[in-house]
């Protein structure tokens, strides 16, 4: 009895890891590693080739940059905004949509939580809730002209990702009373402006012996897995979905495609909002008041594809971008902290190619296979 | 008058660039492929040339012909902007990778590796490439008195590179290219119905090979003509001037002489709004700070208005952005 017992278990094992490689879940994750590892090799190269020197020391700083406690809350902390974007750009890819506009959404998002924290004195929670509310209305715009005026969205959200960063730098510079009175040309700290609005450390920040530690991470994760519900287990996700695969089936079926695709951006605006409001309300980041667009959004676009689209793969690549940078920015001044971006954009490169390397490990496994049967049917 | 004549002119070799790009992004899209990668094809085109360039600064041969050094710029740049385009196309057309993804890594690689670049050479924090002084074609080699300009020599002539008349040779070219020859035919033809061109013995790969190289071609040229224009040099952006491109293509119809409106149309109101504090007869709002920052604004909510009354009625070629799969029917 028991040794039968066993053998169901024995069975069920390897009938697991036969099954493992044929699932969908397990093919993309193969196809993001194969991806990071032709990034990392492909950088490695190229500063062999800058610096012959160095360049063994330089990817050891990449790859092990991340040394002590501090600098893994560092990572944590940088984390944080980049899963909402990449949570952004990823829902929007979901519903066939690309939302290269979450660095606007993103800045409109900071200016609503700084606003209301510093002006209104609105505790941490409901500034998160501002944030929200500043991005989906600047997610809406790029979707209500797809929508209605036939614009394509990654003409629209670049558009109004110009738009939104020199409108943000305009109210701030006329809200003298959200500014820092030394320097003129950033917000105040936000402790001084408003100590509720800091969100809270709970003692982390004494158990990473950093400053950076909050629970922002913690909060990101659970919109993450919010999302991954919506998606995965509702009407409203499947709808979404649906949308993406095939616009004019899922309207002959009854979906609302319009609807859709302005909802979609609304929640894409919606947490790359966040994503700025959980930044700046850490306390330490300051606006600056620039003229250029904020790097955060942008990430969030290799995030989504190194996740797969995927909202709990999303949080995991956050992480490892997080990690790359926080291990880049020590290359300095040895090599230019854009390294790392060179690194990510040969990883979306490849992941872009991500249909061929599927192809390809699918055949590979099918080989082997193959070879299996005809080894059993062999013998 | 003279500030009239200094808009005009900026506006001038502000269009070049634009035109050039987005005449570049026309190849790409009427071959079938959606070219998303104009802004890292110009930063490549750019980088590659500027460093040339500031090679050859002090030799005899760039000293003797000024002209002729630039256009050999140029040429590298053509080159540059081709062989990085190409990476876009294998992974588009032969790997039938989704393009906008691919030319999103394109252009997150383009700024970040001249930036790492010209670090290494150039040492520590510097990434900025200086123009040569002889790149600029001054007023008096066309007997022009510098001091009293009229007003057409300062339209024509203040700022005057030999990227202008080239992108005016480039623009008949690609007109007559385009519309009267078999290869424009075909390649049009790829980008709307590929399997019926293939059907009557078009290559297909091979037609979206020659768009997406015509564009990063055109788009290098661009590049260039957009770091003389920016004035000091070439720092590793060319701040957003491919995705402007973009529009202009699209509002410009996907047709070339429409391009050439839209393009001189959104550069004028790029110059304006650089230049809006010079300017005596637009308001400066002294009621509130940072004014400037209205007027930056200013050409893309024009470039969203324009493309909320243009798009319906816009017609892109209709494969454009789908990989062609020769067992699809």
């Amino acid at each position: 009895m028991k040794k039968s017992n066993t053998n169901i278990l024995k069975n069920k094992v390897s009938a697991f890891f036969v099954k493992l490689p044929e699932s969908h879940a397990f093919r993309s994750i193969m196809a993001s590693v194969i991806s990071i590892v032709i990034g990392l090799v492909f950088g490695f190269f190229l500063l062999l080739i800058l610096k012959p020197d160095r360049a063994g020391w330089g990817i050891y700083r990449i790859l092990f940059g991340i040394t002590d406690i501090r600098r893994f809350a560092r990572m944590l902390y940088f984390a944080a905004p980049i899963l909402m974007t990449g949570l952004a750009v990823g829902v929007a890819f979901k519903t066939g949509l690309f939302n290269i506009g979450a660095s606007g959404q993103y800045t409109l998002g900071s200016f609503f939580a700084l606003y209301t924290a510093m002006i209104w004195q609105w505790p941490w929670y409901l500034a998160i809730l501002a944030a929200m509310a500043g991005g989906a209305i600047w997610g809406a715009l790029p979707g209500l002209f797809k929508a209605f005026f036939n614009v394509h969205e990654v003409i629209s959200s670049i558009m109004f990702n110009w738009i939104g960063m020199y409108l943000v730098n305009l109210l701030s510079i006329n809200t003298p009373a959200m500014l820092d009175r030394l320097v003129g040309n950033r917000t105040m700290i936000l402790v001084n402006a408003n100590p509720s609005a800091v969100i809270p450390k709970w003692g982390l920040d004494v158990a990473f012996q950093s400053n950076f530690m909050n629970i922002a991470i913690f909060l990101a994760i659970i919109y993450a897995v919010i999302m991954y519900i919506v998606l995965n287990r509702t009407t409203f996700g499947y709808e979404l979905k649906a949308c993406g695969f095939n616009r004019h089936a899922s309207q002959n079926a009854g979906i609302n495609a319009k609807r859709n695709i302005i909802v979609a951006m609304v929640i894409s605006g919606a947490l790359a909002g966040v994503g700025g409001g959980l930044y700046y309300l850490s306390g330490i980041g300051q606006y600056l008041v620039e003229r250029s667009l904020l790097m955060a959004g942008f990430n969030g676009i290799p995030v989504a594809l190194l996740g797969a689209s995927n909202p709990i793969g999303i949080i995991f690549s956050a992480l490892f971008i997080s990690y790359l940078q926080v291990g880049g920015d020590s290359l300095q001044p040895v090599f230019a902290k854009e390294t790392i971006d060179v690194i990510i954009s040969v990883i979306i490169y490849m992941s872009a190619l991500s249909l061929i390397v599927k192809t390809v490990i699918a055949s590979i496994l099918k080989r082997g296979s193959i070879k299996k049967h005809a080894k059993e049917e062999k013998q | 008058m003279n500030v009239l004549g200094d808009i005009l002119s900026l506006t001038i070799i502000f269009t070049v660039p634009l035109l050039l790009v987005a005449l570049g992004g026309m190849f790409s899209e009427r071959s079938g492929v959606v070219n998303i990668a104009l802004e890292g094809i110009m930063v490549i085109g750019a980088l590659v040339s500027f460093l040339y360039m500031s090679k050859i600064r002090d030799s005899a041969f760039a000293a003797a012909t000024p002209v002729l050094a630039t256009l050999t710029g140029v040429a590298v740049a053509a080159v540059a902007g081709m062989v990085f385009a190409l990476l876009l196309a294998f992974a588009s057309i032969h790997l039938k990778a989704d393009q906008t993804i691919g030319g999103t890594a394109l252009n997150m690689f383009a700024p970040a590796f001249a930036i790492l670049l010209t670090w290494t050479i150039q040492g520590q924090g510097q990434t900025a490439i200086y123009t040569p002084p002889w790149a600029r074609i001054s007023p008096t080699v066309f007997g022009a008195d510098l001091q009293n300009l009229n007003f057409f020599q300062r339209v024509f002539l203040k700022e005057f590179f030999i990227t202008t008349p080239l992108a005016i040779f480039i623009l008949i070219l690609v007109i007559i290219v385009l519309y009267k020859t078999k290869f424009g035919l075909r390649l049009r033809s790829c980008g709307e119905h590929p399997q019926a061109a293939d059907s009557v013995g078009v290559n297909v790969y091979f037609m979206r090979y020659a768009g997406v190289g015509i564009s990063g071609l055109l788009g290098g040229i661009g590049g260039f003509a957009y770091a003389l224009a920016a004035g000091a040099g070439f720092s590793a952006t060319v701040s957003g001037y491919g995705f402007l491109a973009l529009a202009v293509m699209i509002f410009g119809n996907w047709k070339p002489l429409r391009i050439v409106g839209a393009a001189s149309l959104f550069a004028f109101f790029k110059v304006i709004s650089a230049m809006a504090t010079a300017i005596p007869f637009l308001p400066s709002f002294q009621k509130i700070s940072g004014g400037e920052y209205i007027y930056l604004m200013v050409p893309y909510v024009v470039t969203m208005i324009v493309l909320a009354f243009t798009s319906k009625r816009s017609r892109a070629p209709k494969a454009s952005g789908i990989p062609y799969d020769k067992g699809a029917r």
